[in-house]
């Protein structure tokens, strides 16, 4: 690892203005992503600002908002219990995610902010779009088994690879940024990023900005979610796809549902047109296979991802079963 | 407040040779990576060493080391604990597992400046005077390894995990000790391990 500078941040505001200050520079809190991509030079950085004595680290559930402090660990949002009883998509997500000593390390914002898995990405011996811009993609004619099937196009087809994101983006969160001009609010939809063919600009942090808090809206569908990963072994895995699904129903009729995806998109995948196919219809087979075939749509597979398109439509299915207590 | 211990002197033991061997691969190493970087270095004044201190098995360091320094090269390199073993160095295999403030981390994916004020645990750390901890006894028991590469992180986190609640069942031992990888595949005799120290500590 190249050597760099580093220093302590007291408040959020000593964050951002010592990042500010020093040119080449980023956060670091957890450190479970950006030490390897530093290691691999995937990035690098002159100094970093650590985090972790920042006082944003509170989980509470203030009337009608989860906020859910940027320096809060994995495992920790993971086991509160308000959490548990009242979001456990969330909960779910997390602890599907990494292993168990990564989730006592890694914060909620790192991991709100960690890159791509795409191997190209990873490895600074091949071109990458993301990486350095303007030199290619290998991965749309290379290898692509795991990337994503919607949101892509020629400059990047890589998929956003945090499980929690996808939950969030399920619940409509929003993503609460500190930064050289001031506070700002970005809604998670908006948060991520189409690659288009800047693939290097992947969220709408600016620079020098920090995620301070995610907010989640507390609703009764959020009560009733879960989390369905797909992986290629059981456990400490990414997503090859996954479905965070709410659902409320009355008789068999759907009332509320939200839907995100992950493992098949650019970013956290969210397309209202699925859900919109479920709403106020009964929770038939034939509306579930509707919903699916609506969800992928537009799919672009290449040539190792195609088996995606078919895998998400079961694994909607199977969540959408599951909650709507078929089994 | 103890310092970093003195470099062993007397019996020319296979652990000695294989560590002056390390120390002089690795200064080849340092020299040529200085020369290649020189001028970026120069640049800017990031990475100078900095006196960090760290509280280890109850002894408290005091060293200077580079920002870019793991708490796993720290521990190993710099205070001679070489029981918390480097594999992948990226937080895939964990044989580097230790205890922070009584969780389990991976040693390899944060700085040693990073844990100042935090109270480490490592393998060494673990037994009473002579007396091995129940975990240690439960792997010896099973015969919970081959190679042991991955032993002592096996250890590390395998105590985590049953302070933690999550040895209950075999599938449960299974999912919350999948952050420690062992290439000789000895799982089941590791999970039996687990589960018998868990069951140990229960009585």
């Amino acid at each position: 690892m190249r050597n760099f500078g580093y220093t302590v941040a007291r408040t959020p505001a000593d964050a951002v203005r010592t990042a500010a200050g020093i040119a080449n520079s980023t956060f670091v809190a957890g450190g479970t992503d950006l030490l390897n991509l530093m290691r691999d030079g995937a990035e690098t950085h002159d100094h970093l600002v650590d985090l972790n004595r920042l006082d944003l680290d509170d989980v509470t559930l203030d009337g009608q908002t989860l906020r859910i402090g940027a320096l809060a660990r994995m495992r920790g949002v993971a086991e509160h219990p308000r959490v548990r009883r009242e979001f456990p998509v969330l909960s779910e997500a997390l602890l599907a995610s990494a292993s168990p000593q990564v989730r006592n390390m890694a914060s909620i914002g790192g991991n709100l902010s960690q890159r791509t898995r795409c191997g190209y990405f990873r490895d600074p011996g091949s071109a990458c779009n993301k990486r350095d811009p303007g030199s290619g993609c290998p991965a749309v004619t290379g290898r692509n088994r795991g990337h994503a099937i919607l949101g892509g196009g020629d400059h990047c087809i890589a998929t956003h690879p945090s499980d929690l994101a996808v939950a969030l983006t399920a619940l409509d969160a929003t993503v609460r940024l500190l930064g050289p001009d001031g506070a700002r609010s970005v809604p998670i939809a908006d948060f991520y990023l189409l690659p288009g063919t800047t693939p290097d600009r992947e969220t709408a942090a600016r620079p020098g900005e920090l995620i301070t808090r995610v907010d989640v809206p507390r609703t009764r569908v959020a009560a009733d979610s879960r989390y369905l990963k797909l992986r290629d072994r059981a456990t400490f895995e990414f997503a090859v796809v996954s479905v965070a699904a709410a659902l409320r129903t009355r008789g068999r009729v759907v009332r509320d549902v939200r839907l995100a995806f992950g493992g098949i998109g650019t970013r956290p995948w969210r397309d209202t047109r699925v859900e919109a196919a479920l709403l106020g219809r009964p929770l038939t087979e034939a509306a579930i296979g509707e919903a699916g075939r609506v969800l992928v749509r537009d799919a672009d597979p290449r040539t190792e991802n195609g088996f995606k398109v078919e895998l998400v439509q079961r694994a909607l299915a199977s969540v959408l079963n599951e909650l709507g207590g078929k089994r | 407040m103890t310092d970093e211990p003195a470099p062993e002197s007397s019996a020319h033991t296979r652990r000695t040779v294989l560590k002056s061997t390390a120390a002089a691969a690795a200064g080849t190493v340092v020299a040529s990576h200085h020369t290649s970087v020189a001028s970026a270095e120069t640049a800017h004044t990031g990475g100078a060493r900095t006196r960090v201190t760290l509280s280890v098995n109850g002894e408290r360091h005091r060293i200077a080391i580079e920002p870019r320094v793991t708490l796993l090269d720290a521990l190993r390199d710099r205070l001679g604990l070489t029981g918390t073993k480097k594999g992948c160095d990226r937080g895939e295999c964990g044989a580097c597992t230790v205890l922070a403030d009584g969780e389990r981390i991976k040693s390899c994916l944060t700085l040693a400046v990073m844990r100042q004020g935090a109270e480490i645990t490592t393998v060494e750390g673990l037994t009473r005077g002579d007396d091995l901890h129940p975990v240690q006894e439960a792997f010896i028991r099973h015969d919970a390894f081959q190679c042991g590469a991955c032993t002592p992180g096996q250890i590390m986190s395998a105590v985590a995990c049953i302070d933690e609640g999550h040895a209950g069942s075999e599938a449960e031992i299974r999912e919350w000790m999948s952050g420690n990888l062992c290439r000789c595949a000895a799982y089941q005799n590791i999970v039996a391990a687990v589960a018998d120290a868990a069951e140990e500590g229960r009585r």
